[in-house]
């Protein structure tokens, strides 16, 4: 079983919508989304949910003011300005405070208790492309990190059980926390460009996270004929740094129109763009093999 | 006051608003690029940079010789940033906060902290506009603290505009937070409104005023819209998709330095955005 991941670094190059493609391509695969911040995947895979579960992300620390002597030992120790006097006691803003306990190991009253943060949901749904594991973070919520992880292994679960060939995930933007926990193990990141300034200058940054964790990485530029100068820049850059390109994709409104209807390109047109989509899960699929 | 730029939904144009919108100014600006982790302002603003700072979190060093393993330290630290096996202490760098909370419990004193790059500011200028951003070393997981480290240039009395990055998680949290008003760009797509409607939840949570640029406003549908209206939120802009815009955008080239009109466009909702700031103040 492989686990494939498309990222791109910047936002909007066209993660989803290639999820998505692919998934409706493919028959024998689990698909996960780990853009748990944002998760738009699930718009245009129409999934029924199976199961729920709360997920957890940390606690938060919360104060009893009967107990508190105001002696602002927890103050001086936060390295997270999350806690601050006023007249009657101290006070800890939920959203500062990182749930490292610190102010209540060393609070001398225990006047400070750790309360567990409900910080969102996570499903395992059925589709007719096949299982869709999915999360919700909560608003303002932390620790992206660990709902991806969870989210991960039940993607995987499935996948041995079932006797799945692949897991398709796609992934957060940015290079951060919840991009790392979506890449590490995987068998290949699929990197989705665009030919801007700041879709390369991005897709160089994420190429150099795969690289970090050892991880083969391919690139398919989104929208090439946007700028096809920008394009062949992009090609030079992945000839020269021996980065596999999985293909190149054309601007067409068809992409915006078949979101719009909450479907994915490749069910409903079978123009260029279908076939172009078609050849680099060709190309991934060959060399995955 | 400080304007921050949002969105749930990444390359819906946060980036495009907020170095347009600084250009557009006719008085000196502060720009924060608080999207560490893919920043992307220095292609359009091209500033000067005059300055480079390494920017570090403490985290621990342990002294093996006054070690006892007691464990300690692994069991409070609520990140897993720490592990001890038989005789030996494992330190997992990138998965501390920085917190203190080991070397200050330990009962030995055997823990110093040492400070660990994650990433660098940068400072420049660029006309009347003060250029910061942040950069995160590749490969490094934890970027709020770099963006607080960002956001502690921000002067009293400045307008400070804040590129944000997409989501709604920690680093966005810490972007925006102790704004005094918050645009979120958006596009007329399900995609666009699903996040739409995710970062406005961050918003009220944060109690920032907000407003909202419906960006590509004519390639989809109108659901935005009805959203917007059905909730009272102000629209501060709609920008149609414009191949030329896009071509600009491609290469860096910020819209109003060839398409003048977009200046009186954005100086007009940055009026706006200070009517609406003084109504909820009134409000209040």
């Amino acid at each position: 079983m492989k686990q494939m991941v498309v990222i791109s670094g910047k936002g909007g190059t066209g993660k989803t919508v290639l999820t998505a493609s692919f998934a409706a391509m493919t028959k024998n695969a689990v698909i996960a989304d780990c853009d748990v911040d944002a998760a738009d995947l699930y718009i245009l895979l129409h999934p029924e949910v199976k199961e729920r579960h709360n997920f957890s992300g940390g606690k938060t620390a919360v104060v009893n003011m009967d107990k508190c002597s105001q002696c602002a030992k927890c103050i001086e120790v936060c390295r997270f300005n999350a806690i601050r006097k006023n007249g009657k006691g101290v006070i800890i803003d939920p959203i500062s405070c990182e749930g490292c306990a610190v102010c209540f190991y060393v609070c001398p009253e225990g006047a400070i208790r750790m309360e567990e943060n409900l910080s969102g949901e996570w499903f395992i749904s059925d589709t007719k492309y096949g299982p869709f594991v999915h999360a919700k973070l909560g608003v303002a919520s932390e620790n992206s990190g660990k709902l991806v992880t969870i989210v991960r292994q039940s993607a995987k679960l499935i996948a041995e059980k079932e006797n799945r060939e692949m897991i398709i995930i796609d992934g957060p933007p940015g290079i951060g926390c919840p991009v790392i926990s979506s890449i590490t193990g995987t068998d290949a990141v699929l990197v989705v460009t665009e030919p801007t300034l700041s879709g390369v200058h991005d897709m160089v940054r994420v190429i150099e996270l795969a690289g970090h964790f050892k991880i083969r990485t391919f690139v398919v530029i989104n929208k090439y004929d946007l700028n096809t100068e920008m394009t062949e820049k992009i090609e030079d850059y992945c000839q020269k740094n021996g980065i596999d390109l999985a293909g190149k994709i054309m601007y067409d409104v068809r992409v915006t129109k078949a979101i719009v209807n909450r479907k994915i390109v490749v069910e409903c047109s079978d123009g260029e763009i279908t076939q172009q989509i078609k050849s680099v899960w060709e190309v991934l699929q060959n060399e995955l093999k | 006051m400080i304007i921050s730029v949002a969105s749930g939904k990444g390359g819906t144009g946060k980036t495009t608003v907020a170095t347009n919108l600084a250009l557009s100014m006719d008085r000196t600006v502060q720009f924060l690029d608080c999207d560490v982790e893919e920043p992307n302002a220095h292609i359009f603003l091209k500033p000067q940079i005059e300055q480079r700072k390494s920017v570090g979190i403490p985290v621990p060093e342990v002294n093996e010789e006054k070690c006892t393993h007691c464990g300690k330290c692994q069991e409070i630290c609520a990140f897993n940033a720490i592990a001890v096996i038989k005789n030996k202490v494992l330190i997992f760098p990138e998965l501390c906060h920085g917190c203190g909370g080991c070397s200050l419990l330990c009962p030995e004193k055997a823990i110093r902290e040492v400070d660990k790059e994650i990433g660098i500011i940068q400072i420049g200028k660029v006309g009347p506009i003060e250029f910061i951003n942040g950069k995160l070393n590749v490969g490094e997981a934890m970027s709020p603290p770099l963006i607080r480290t960002v956001k502690k240039s921000i002067a009293n009395g400045k307008i400070a505009i804040i590129d944000a990055p997409p989501g709604t998680s920690c680093p966005v949290i810490e972007s925006i937070k102790n704004s005094d008003f918050c645009i979120l760009v958006t596009e007329s797509t399900p995609f666009g409104l699903n996040d739409l409607i995710l970062a406005v939840e961050v918003v009220k949570k944060l109690e920032i005023p907000f407003g909202v640029i419906i960006n590509r406003f004519d390639i989809g549908d109108d659901k935005v819209d009805l959203y917007c209206k059905e909730n009272e939120i102000p629209i501060l802009m709609l920008i149609p998709f414009d191949m030329e815009i896009a071509s600009l955008y491609s290469r860096g080239i910020p819209m109003v330095q060839e398409k003048k009109e977009y200046t009186t466009k954005f100086l007009d909702m940055f009026k706006l955005i200070e009517n609406l700031r003084q109504q909820k103040a009134k409000e209040k």
